[in-house]
């Protein structure tokens, strides 16, 4: 055993071909970068269900479609442990201060997804009683298309989203006026 | 079809000039009650056991004259017989008729609904308030004349896109 072998035995060090490797003991990232991680890892949705598009983020969870994969399978019924907002379905005029109490209840960061045609843009309900568009008092960050959408679909709205959140595109969380 | 009941027999006979049987297309017999002697007619039915009141329903007839229409689902238990009250409203302007929500208390909400959608007044109502859309709504928007997009009609060039506060569109001028 060489001596530098015998120290990378004592101290822990990794040596390959007479080369310091890695130290296992710690890793070197940026306070930003981690945060980052850290955010996208765990998204926890909010449970929160307006429409028919409900039935199919329900799915998510199932063993199916198993939304655990991507570390959002906590369903939060408190808006206060919730990262992720899916507004699934369509939003009508009373339910606008619902929505936003729900929203200004959330922690930073926070996210929102349009899920599907209605939360959209209002869908084929182009009526009075329905908001055009939940992005109208809502900050929307990713628009899923769909009558309903897949939760295929959803699923890679969650994976935008991380990727998004990962190089720093969104940052969540917006003052509702 | 006139079912021949005796219970509307009876009912006519009760209140000569303010009830007429009219013809009906399924087996629930259907009458047309004078809007002045409704809830008389109520009272009576309820005494004579018609204890449930199922649902109260607007119609808005536009443009047939008189316009607006209310319809009462009675249900007696447990003999089972159904009547429907079929109440038109001759003043256009300002249709209304007497509460029933002091003998049925299911009629509270049912007719709150249907003021809140026709603005069919019901008088003596206890609360009569807004219950399917927000408080602060303007119009009666099951009426016929009234827009399907409601107040959005007003500004209809409008893109919903180009409201969005979030992300505002900017249009290239030239």
């Amino acid at each position: 055993m060489s001596p530098l072998e015998a120290m990378a035995r004592d101290r822990k060090i990794d040596v390959r071909d007479g080369q310091v490797v890695a130290n296992d003991q710690y890793m070197i990232t940026t306070v930003d970068k981690f945060v980052r991680w850290a955010q996208k890892s765990s998204i926890w949705p909010l449970t929160f269900g307006l429409a028919c598009c409900a039935i199919e983020m329900m799915n998510l969870v199932s063993a199916r479609y198993d939304l655990a994969r991507f570390g959002s399978e906590a369903f939060r019924a408190s808006p206060r442990q919730a990262d992720l907002m899916f507004v699934s379905g369509r939003v009508s005029n009373k339910m606008v201060p619902v929505i936003k109490q729900v929203y200004e209840q959330m922690a930073e960061p926070k996210w929102v997804v349009a899920m599907g045609a209605c939360a959209s843009s209002g869908g084929v309900f182009d009526n009075y009683a329905i908001v055009q568009g939940v992005d109208q008092v809502l900050p929307v960050d990713i628009y899923v298309p769909g009558c309903p959408p897949t939760p295929e679909a959803v699923i890679d709205a969650i994976i935008k989203l991380k990727e998004a959140i990962s190089k720093g595109f969104v940052k969540g969380g917006a003052t509702l006026s | 079809m006139n079912l021949e009941s005796s219970e509307v027999k009876a009912l006519a006979a009760a209140f000569e000039g303010a009830v007429k049987e009219l013809p009906t297309p399924y087996d629930i017999p259907q009458v047309e009650v004078a809007a002045s002697k409704l809830h008389a007619v109520c009272a009576w039915l309820k005494e004579r056991g018609f204890n449930l009141l199922l649902d109260i329903g607007g119609v808005d007839y536009l443009p047939r004259a008189p316009r607006f229409e209310v319809v009462y689902h009675l249900l007696a238990v447990p003999s089972m017989q159904r009547l429907r009250l079929r109440v038109m409203l001759p003043d256009e302007e300002h249709p209304k008729v007497a509460s029933v929500s002091d003998l049925w208390q299911s009629a509270n909400p049912a007719e709150r609904e249907v003021w809140d959608q026709f603005g069919i007044v019901f008088t003596g109502h206890p609360n009569l308030t807004r219950i399917l859309n927000p408080d602060d709504w303007e119009g009666y928007p099951l009426r016929r004349d009234y827009p399907l997009r409601g107040p959005r009609a007003l500004h209809s060039e409008e893109a919903p896109a180009d409201r969005n506060r979030f992300h505002p569109i900017h249009f290239d001028e030239n």
